[in-house]
């Protein structure tokens, strides 16, 4: 079964050192209360895991491969670069290995609807998925900004049936796509299920979100050692709220030899404050019913974060993120638009993948620490999706539209 | 400001009279900082003048993930403007000095990042008499337990109609001043029923403990007030006085005698209850 525990478990209220816990409304507490149980109850069931295993086999195509990536890694100081697919998995990204975990639980703890926040889209995407697939109501809350940034996910989820709610509060973008999604379930708790997208919020979610995930670096480690004999050098992956991130991370984690090394948004230089990198620019606090850090203003008030990625977008992270980094087991670095950029361009004209944005936050991660460890590493890099939603962006950022086009693509948003 | 009481005692006192009265209390709910910081103030002074008995002054916070279109509006509006901690502060010295008891209502990351224990002495020192925490259970409060027990200030702490018999042992017995009943299942904001299940959650809490208990969300009017009087020692009113001044927009005038109207309105409805 593919959600066993094994290395450093938070205490049994959900605390990794001084960071997780549960701060949240006491109208959610039953709900995280049955949650845990349920899923306690679930980890214990070998049903549930054979029929979840299925589902990641037969529906979302795994195991994902691990492909080597020679030309990339000739740009990376001529070390190794091995990928972990996620982008092939069903909807383009890790985020169905959480989503159809979260799915069965639903219909495992009697509830009929299923609301998730979401970013760039990926999540929602996914939620909607397993809402079709397993006959749930969907409802998924999306930042405004968002929903112009990717369109085509919005599309994409009414297509499968989801609901999609432009959230125009605050910034509009995923904190208060997050807020809302709260809002929804404060009310409608007894039916519903929120199926958080990445490894936050209150316990248990980034307990049971990083299970869900741990399938990536399972298999991963399992696949490089069958390839090359060995564990590498280095385990790469970006770090938005962090999921695809402790997913490829957490079986590794007892690998004293293995380097983990999260990159995340700079934005625009950590310099100008239009950044999303809150382990390397942020300080501890509560967001999001978690203790961790976060980027905050001198009284507590979550600042505006700023990524090219809309899924990296965000002023937490999630709690284990926090405490590996405080623990020094993992660390974390900020990669700007600009390198992030020039990566998915390296990454697209050297092995014909296009990656997600997030992802080449990541691969970018893998250019400066290739040539740092020298010709001898090997790095495994999540390749957490796929990048056809960001081709818009992707476009006008190379300038690859002609002047009508990009016309055209102006007057569409 | 008064010497007179301490912070604890001053809730309790409020409680203890409208008892005697044969009434609820009624509690009024503004954000500082909305209109702005010295309309707030005055609006707050309105609500005292015109029969509130204790008033929660809320801290603007980028993320009120409890809280409903009205509220979110305002608290938005005051953080656009620049509202500050020592704003907070500064309400809620204005309000002590009318003599009715005031507590601060807001999420923990503002008071995380200020230092518990400085946000605590600071409080006390303004006149304040307890903190309301939307967002923080008895589980994590450990270090504000400790600094409210310390600065003499009520930690209220809410129970909500889906609290187990445990948790509403747990959440009572942390609580000081009152109890806070969550009406509905929900955000904040005026609802036209405020629910069965409101006095059924009274019933619950009295099992567990002897302190008032102060039912909120929805509450908007008379009627209501007095309808929850029947079953409740508090009625929390919150969006319905910040809809008051966000309707009046730039007409102070006419948002302070919406405030007055609405005050005299839930206060005749406090005491029109049969108990």
């Amino acid at each position: 079964m593919t959600v066993t525990q094994t290395g450093p478990v938070p205490d049994q209220a959900g605390h990794f050192g001084d960071y997780g816990g549960r701060l949240a409304p006491e109208a959610l507490m039953s709900a995280l209360e049955e949650l845990t149980a349920a899923y306690e109850s679930a980890k214990a069931d070998p049903a549930f895991g054979a029929e979840l295993d299925a589902l990641l086999r037969d529906y979302a195509g795994r195991p994902t491969p691990l492909t080597e990536v020679p030309r990339f890694a000739a740009r990376a100081g001529g070390c190794r670069v091995f990928l972990k697919r996620e982008d092939l998995a069903h909807t383009g990204s890790h985020k169905i290995n959480n989503v159809l975990g979260q799915a069965l639980l639903t219909k495992r703890m009697g509830k009929t609807r299923i609301i998730a926040e979401t970013g760039a889209g990926q999540h929602g995407v996914a939620t909607a998925t397993a809402a079709a697939l397993l006959g749930l109501d969907c409802v998924i809350y999306m930042g405004e900004e968002d929903t112009r940034r990717q369109a085509l996910n919005v599309a994409r989820m009414r297509m499968l049936g989801a609901e999609v709610v432009p959230v125009t509060i605050g910034s509009k973008t995923l904190k208060d796509a997050i807020n809302e999604t709260f809002r929804d379930w404060v009310a409608s708790v007894q039916t519903t299920h929120y199926c958080i997208g990445s490894v936050m919020g209150p316990h248990p979610f980034p307990t049971m979100v990083r299970d869900f995930q741990r399938v990536i670096g399972v298999e991963a480690r399992a696949q490089i050692q069958d390839r090359i004999g060995r564990l590498p050098d280095a385990v790469i992956a970006c770090v938005g709220g962090g999921s695809n991130a402790i997913g490829a991370f957490h079986a590794f984690i007892g690998d004293e030899s293995v380097r983990l090394i999260g990159c995340e948004a700079g934005g625009e230089g950590l310099e100008t404050g239009r950044h999303s990198a809150t382990l390397a620019g942020g300080s501890p606090g509560v967001i999001h019913g978690m203790r961790t850090y976060l980027l905050q203003d001198p009284e507590g008030q979550t600042l505006p974060t700023h990524s090219i990625s809309a899924g990296l977008d965000y002023p937490g992270v999630g709690p284990e993120h926090a405490w590996l980094h405080d623990t020094g087991r993992a660390e974390y670095r900020a990669i700007t638009d600009v390198q992030a950029m020039a990566a998915f361009d390296a990454l697209c004209r050297t092995e014909g993948i296009i990656p997600a944005i997030e992802s080449a936050h990541a691969l970018a991660g893998a250019l400066q620490v290739g040539p740092e460890l020298g010709p001898d590493a090997v790095l495994l890099v999540n390749l957490s999706g796929r990048g056809d939603k960001d081709v818009d962006i992707a476009a006008r950022w190379f300038g690859h539209l002609g002047a009508e086009q990009a016309q055209d693509s102006q007057e569409a948003r | 400001m008064t010497d007179a009481a301490t912070g604890a005692g001053r809730i309790s006192e409020v409680f203890a009279r409208s008892a005697a009265e044969r009434r609820a209390a009624l509690i009024g709910y503004l954000p500082a900082g909305f209109p702005t910081v010295d309309g707030a103030i005055e609006a707050a002074r309105a609500m005292a003048a015109g029969g509130a008995d204790l008033i929660e002054i809320g801290l603007p916070y980028s993320d009120p993930l409890m809280d409903g279109p009205v509220i979110q509006e305002a608290v938005h509006q005051a953080l656009t403007r620049g509202a500050h901690v020592t704003d907070v502060l500064r309400t809620v010295t204005a309000v002590a000095e009318t003599g009715v008891p005031a507590l601060v209502m807001t999420y923990w990351n503002p008071i995380d990042h200020y230092g518990v224990e400085s946000f605590a002495a600071d409080l006390a020192a303004a006149g304040g008499s307890g903190l309301i925490t939307p967002d923080l259970t008895p589980e994590e409060a450990g270090p504000w337990l400790g600094a409210a027990a310390k600065h003499d200030l009520d930690p209220v702490f809410l129970v909500a109609p889906s609290s187990s018999d445990e948790r509403i042992a747990l959440i009572t017995s942390a609580c000081r001043g009152f109890v806070y009943a969550a009406s509905v299942m929900g955000i904040t904001g005026a609802r036209q029923s405020v629910g069965a299940a409101a006095a059924g959650l009274v019933a619950r809490v009295r099992q567990h403990t002897d302190l008032p208990v102060a039912v909120g969300l929805g509450v908007s009017t008379g009627v209501q007030a007095a309808e929850v009087a029947g079953f409740a020692d508090g009625v929390i009113v919150g969006s319905a006085f910040v809809r008051c001044l966000l309707d009046a927009g730039d007409d102070r005038s006419a948002g302070l005698a919406a405030i007055s109207a609405l005050t005299a309105d839930l206060a005749a409805g406090v005491r029109a209850a049969s108990r």
